[in-house]
C-alpha cells in the first residue's frame, strides 16, 4: 500500500474558512416527507444548503439520514413503494417536478456510497463509464478527463502506472477513492457522500477526509456520517435527524458546541443512540 | 446396554455420513463403471487382433476356419442339442467362441460359433492376412501373388511367394492415393458443379416465374451451363483415367477352405498381417484405425468406416442451438427478473417455464415439425423459394429446425439460470451504475449482463449437456441415418442451414437397433457411444473452461 499518513485536519481552519465562501443556496428542501408504503421514513423537513459548503447528516441508525440524502438524486425512485411529497428546489426547479430527467439529475447530483462499489472493469474505464455515458468516446478526451479526476480524487500518483489493471485489485480506500474518481469524473455540481468511510481502515479514511476537505472549492458536498469526530472534522454544516425528523440544523462549531435542542446535545455526548 | 450404544451411534450421525458416503461411492462406481465398458468394448474393436486357424471334422469332413476370436462363454451342454447327439456328452460345461471368418461374399455371414469340443487343432498361422474391403467386409485368407493388367487387358503376373506382399502394400498405397484423388474430384469439384447447376436451374425458373426471363438472361444463362458442362465433362475424363489407373492391379488370394479368388485393388482398403505384426506395429495400426473411424465417412450402412459427418453434425447442431438459445434465454430472463412488475402472472409464468423443462422431449420434436418445419419452412418456401417448389428448402426437416428445436428444449434452464445470476448481481453495482445518469438499460447492458455472464454460461453448460444428448425429437426435425453432404462445405453460402445432417445420438440408435449385421455393428455401438460422451464432455468443458475465466474477470465484490 502506498497511502501515507496525513496529518489531522484542525476544525477551526474550516470554519476560518467559512466567510470566504458565497451564501448562494444551492438546493432548498421544503416540507419534504417521504413513506415507505404507510410508514412515514421522513416527516416534514425543511432546511437550505449553500453551494461549496459541507453538510453533513448526523444521528442514529435508522433516523433517515441516508433516507434523505438518497432524495437528492431520486435513488429512491428505484424502491417500488416510495412515495415522496414535498419539493428540493435545485436551481429554483423542484426535481420532483413530472417533467425532470432523472438521469440528467443524477448527472449533476453525484453519489458515492457506503461501500465502495467499482465495477468489475479496469481502473481507466470506471472511471470513463460516466463520461462513456454522455457520448464521450475520443480516446485522448477520455484519458484527459480521467487523469483529471484521478488527480481530484488523490489517486493518481498511486494508479497511474497500472489503469488498465482491474479495479477490484486495488485496496479498499483506493476503491473508495476510485469511485468519488468516478463521479467527479462526469463533473457534477453537488456530491452525495454516504457513509464514505465507514468501510475503510483509519488511514484510508483520513485521506477520504482530506479529499473532501479539497473537493469542497468545486462542489457542494453532503455527507452522511456516524463518526461525530468526522462530522466535526469536515463539515461546515451539519444537521442532526432523529425518527424521520431534522431536529437541528446549523453551523457545524455550533451545533457541537452550544447545540440548541436537549436531544442534539444527548446524542452528541454520547448519552444515547 | 447395546440399544444405548446403537441409539448413541444413531444420535452422532454417522449412520447418515455413511449413507451419503456409500450413495456417492455407488454413483462414481456405476458412472465410471459404464465409461470404462465402453470405452473397453468401443475402443478394442480397433486392435488388430490375431487371426487362428480352427481345425475340426465335421460329418467326417475336415474343415478349417480362420477366424478371429471376439467372445467366448461356457455354457451347459444340456441347453446345446447338436453337440449332445454329436457327442453324447450330457453333463458337464462347454466352452464355445463367436468368431469373426469375415468373407462374407463366400461364406454368406460374418460371424459363427465354434465349440471347443470339436476341435482338433488350433494355431497361430503365420502369414495369414486380413482385408478391409469397401464391399463384403473383411476377407481372411493368404495372399498368393500379385496381377497387373497391362495396357491390352491382359492379366501378367508381377510378384509371388516371398515378393508378393511388399509388393502389394506398394501397390495398395498407389491405389489409396487414387482413391483419395478421385473422391476429392467427385465430391469437392464435381459436386461444386452440379451445384452451381442446380443454382443457375433455380434462377432460370425464378426469371421466368416473374416474366422477366429476357433473351439476354436466357442466352447468358445458356452460356454459363454450357461452360459448367464443359467443365464436368473434362472432370468426368479425368476420373475416367484415375478408374482405369486404380482397375490396373489385382491379387489372387487363398481363401481357408482352399479355394483362391481374385480381388482387385480397387476394392481394398487396408491389408494387414496381424500374426506377423509387432506390438509397437500393433500400435501404430490402432492408432490409424482410431483415426480413420474419427475421420472417415460411413460405408455400408452405417456398419464399416467412420462416423465423422455424425460427429460434425453433433457439434455444428449444438453450436447453433446455444446461439440461438443463448439470446433468447437471456432477454426473457431479463424481462423476468428486471421489468415486469412481480406478481400471480409472473409467479404463474415461472412455473410454466419451469414446467417446460419436464415435458417429454418427443413431444418438442413433434411440435418442431409441425411448427417450425411445416408451418414457418413451408411459409418461407412460398416467400423465398417459390422457383423450387414442389421440392422444399426449409420445408422440410433440416439443420435450423433441429437447433431451434432443442433450442426451445433447453430454453428453460437457460432462463432459470440467468434468473438466478441476475438476483445475485450485488444493488451496490446497480446503484452505482444509476447514480452515474445511466439508464436501466445502460446499467443492465454495460454493469449487470457482464458480470452476470458466468450464471448465463451456468446455463448454457446445463443446455448443451442436454442438448447434445437429445435425439428423440432430432429424428423428426432434422436428423438422417445418412445424409450425403456435410451442413458446411466449400460452396455458397458455406452454411447450409437446410440441409438434413447426422448425429452420434441417432447413429448409436441406427447401427445398434436398424443394422443388417448385428455382430459387426456391436463394436460400433460402444465405440460411437464412448465417441459421443467424448464430445458432450468436450462441448462442457469449453464452456466451462469459458465461465470460469468469465468468473475470475467479474469476480464480486466479496470483502
Amino acid at each position: 500500500m502506498t497511502e501515507s499518513v496525513a496529518t489531522q485536519i484542525d476544525p477551526s481552519l474550516l470554519a476560518a474558512s467559512d466567510e470566504t465562501e458565497t451564501n448562494e443556496v444551492c438546493m432548498d428542501v421544503k416540507n419534504l416527507n417521504l413513506f415507505y408504503g404507510d410508514s412515514q421514513a421522513l416527516n416534514d423537513i425543511s432546511f437550505q444548503m449553500r453551494k461549496n459548503r459541507v453538510t453533513a447528516f448526523i444521528g442514529p441508525s435508522g433516523c433517515g439520514k441516508s433516507t434523505l440524502l438518497r432524495c437528492f438524486n431520486r435513488m429512491n425512485d428505484l424502491v417500488d413503494s416510495v412515495r415522496v411529497e414535498g419539493e428540493i428546489m435545485l436551481d429554483g426547479k423542484n426535481i420532483y417536478a413530472p417533467d425532470i430527467d432523472v438521469t440528467s439529475l443524477r448527472q449533476r447530483v453525484g453519489m458515492v456510497f457506503q461501500k465502495p462499489n467499482p465495477f468489475p472493469m479496469s481502473i481507466f474505464e470506471n472511471v470513463a463509464y460516466g463520461l462513456r455515458l454522455q457520448g464521450i468516446n475520443k480516446r485522448r478526451l477520455l484519458e484527459e478527463k480521467v487523469e483529471w479526476a484521478l488527480k481530484g480524487s488523490a489517486l493518481w500518483d498511486e494508479v497511474k502506472d497500472r489503469l488498465d489493471e482491474s479495479a477490484l485489485g486495488i485496496s479498499g480506500g483506493q476503491q473508495q477513492r476510485l469511485v468519488i474518481a468516478r463521479a467527479i469524473a462526469i463533473e457534477p455540481e453537488i456530491l452525495l457522500l454516504d457513509e464514505p468511510a465507514s468501510a475503510l481502515d483509519p488511514i484510508s479514511t483520513l485521506k477520504i477526509e482530506e479529499l473532501i476537505y479539497d473537493l469542497k472549492s468545486r462542489y457542494t458536498i453532503l455527507i452522511v456520517t456516524h463518526n461525530m469526530q468526522q462530522a466535526a472534522r469536515v463539515s461546515d454544516e451539519t444537521a442532526f435527524m432523529y425518527m424521520g425528523e431534522m431536529i437541528e440544523f446549523g453551523k457545524t462549531n455550533q451545533i457541537f458546541t452550544n447545540p440548541a435542542k436537549k436531544q442534539t446535545e444527548d446524542y452528541i455526548t454520547g448519552r444515547y443512540g | 446396554m447395546i440399544a444405548k450404544k446403537t441409539s448413541a451411534w444413531f444420535k452422532s450421525g454417522t449412520p447418515w455420513i455413511w449413507l451419503n458416503a456409500g450413495a456417492i461411492a455407488i454413483a462414481l462406481v456405476a458412472v465410471f463403471g459404464l465409461l470404462l465398458l465402453i470405452l473397453f468394448r468401443g475402443m478394442s474393436h480397433f486392435w488388430p487382433a490375431n487371426v487362428e486357424a480352427f481345425y475340426f471334422e465335421n460329418d467326417q469332413n475336415n474343415i478349417t476356419i480362420i477366424a478371429e476370436v471376439v467372445e467366448s462363454e461356457t455354457v451347459p451342454v444340456t441347453t446345446l442339442h447338436n453337440i449332445e447327439n454329436i457327442h453324447g456328452n450330457k453333463d458337464g460345461n462347454v466352452t464355445r467362441y463367436l468368431v469373426k471368418t469375415g468373407n462374407r461374399d463366400i461364406l454368406g455371414s460374418d460371424f459363427r460359433w465354434i465349440y471347443d469340443i470339436e476341435l482338433n487343432k488350433r494355431e497361430k498361422p503365420e502369414n495369414v492376412m486380413v482385408l478391409e474391403r469397401i464391399e463384403w467386409g473383411n476377407f481372411y485368407g493368404y495372399l498368393d501373388s500379385v496381377y497387373e493388367n497391362d495396357p491390352n487387358g491382359k492379366r501378367q503376373l508381377v510378384a509371388s511367394g516371398e515378393q508378393a506382399w511388399p509388393e502389394f502394400r506398394k501397390r495398395l498405397q498407389r491405389s489409396n492415393d487414387i482413391r483419395e484423388q478421385i473422391l476429392k474430384l467427385e465430391k469437392g469439384e464435381i459436386g461444386a458443379i452440379n451445384y452451381t447447376l442446380e443454382r443457375l436451374r433455380l434462377k432460370e425458373k425464378r426469371l421466368r416465374m416473374d416474366g422477366e426471363l429476357t433473351d439476354k438472361a436466357a442466352e447468358e444463362i445458356a452460356t454459363e451451363r454450357k461452360q459448367l458442362k464443359q467443365q464436368y465433362e473434362a472432370l468426368l475424363k479425368q476420373t475416367q483415367t484415375l478408374y482405369q489407373k486404380i482397375n490396373r492391379d489385382s491379387i489372387t488370394a487363398t481363401v481357408m477352405d482352399g479355394s483362391t479368388v481374385t480381388i482387385p485393388l480397387e476394392k481394398i482398403i487396408k491389408a494387414w498381417q496381424p500374426n506377423n505384426m509387432s506390438v509397437p506395429g500393433k500400435l501404430n495400426f490402432y492408432v490409424h484405425s482410431l483415426w480413420s473411424f474419427i475421420t472417415e465417412d460411413p460405408r455400408e450402412a452405417n456398419t464399416e468406416g467412420g462416423i465423422f459427418p455424425a460427429i460434425f453434425g453433433t457439434v455444428m447442431m449444438v453450436i447453433l442451438m446455444s446461439i440461438l438459445v443463448t439470446p433468447f434465454g437471456v432477454i426473457a430472463a431479463v424481462y423476468l427478473r428486471e421489468y415486469a412488475k412481480q406478481g400471480a402472472l409472473i409467479r404463474i409464468i415461472r412455473i410454466a417455464v419451469n414446467n417446460l423443462a419436464g415435458v417429454p422431449s418427443i413431444v418438442y420434436g413433434v411440435f418442431g415439425l409441425g411448427f417450425f418445419v411445416y408451418f414457418l419452412g413451408g411459409n418461407i418456401d412460398a416467400l423465398f423459394f417459390p422457383e423450387a417448389l414442389p421440392g422444399p428448402t426449409f420445408g422440410t426437416p433440416g439443420l435450423l429446425w433441429s437447433s431451434l428445436t432443442l433450442a426451445l428444449l433447453t430454453l428453460p434452464v437457460v432462463i432459470v439460470a440467468t434468473e438466478e445470476g441476475l438476483s445475485r448481481i450485488p444493488k451496490a453495482l446497480r446503484e452505482g451504475s444509476l447514480a452515474l445518469g445511466a439508464t436501466k438499460i445502460e446499467t443492465l447492458w454495460h454493469v449487470v449482463l457482464p458480470m452476470a455472464s458466468p450464471a448465463i454460461m451456468t446455463g448454457l453448460i446445463l443446455a448443451v449437456a442436454r442438448a447434445a444428448g437429445e435425439v428423440a425429437p432430432l429424428m423428426l426435425v432434422g436428423v438422417v441415418k445418412l445424409a450425403p453432404s456435410l451442413p458446411l462445405d466449400g460452396n455458397f453460402p458455406f452454411m447450409h442451414l437446410d440441409r438434413k445432417f447426422m448425429h452420434l445420438g441417432f447413429h448409436i440408435y441406427d447401427v445398434g437397433f436398424q443394422s443388417p449385421n448385428v455382430e459387426a455393428a456391436r463394436p460400433l455401438v460402444y465405440a460411437t457411444s464412448f465417441l459421443l460422451v467424448v464430445v458432450i464432455v468436450a462441448l462442457n468443458l469449453t464452456a466451462i473452461s469459458l465461465r470460469n475465466r468469465l468468473r475470475e474477470k467479474y469476480r464480486a465484490l466479496d470483502n
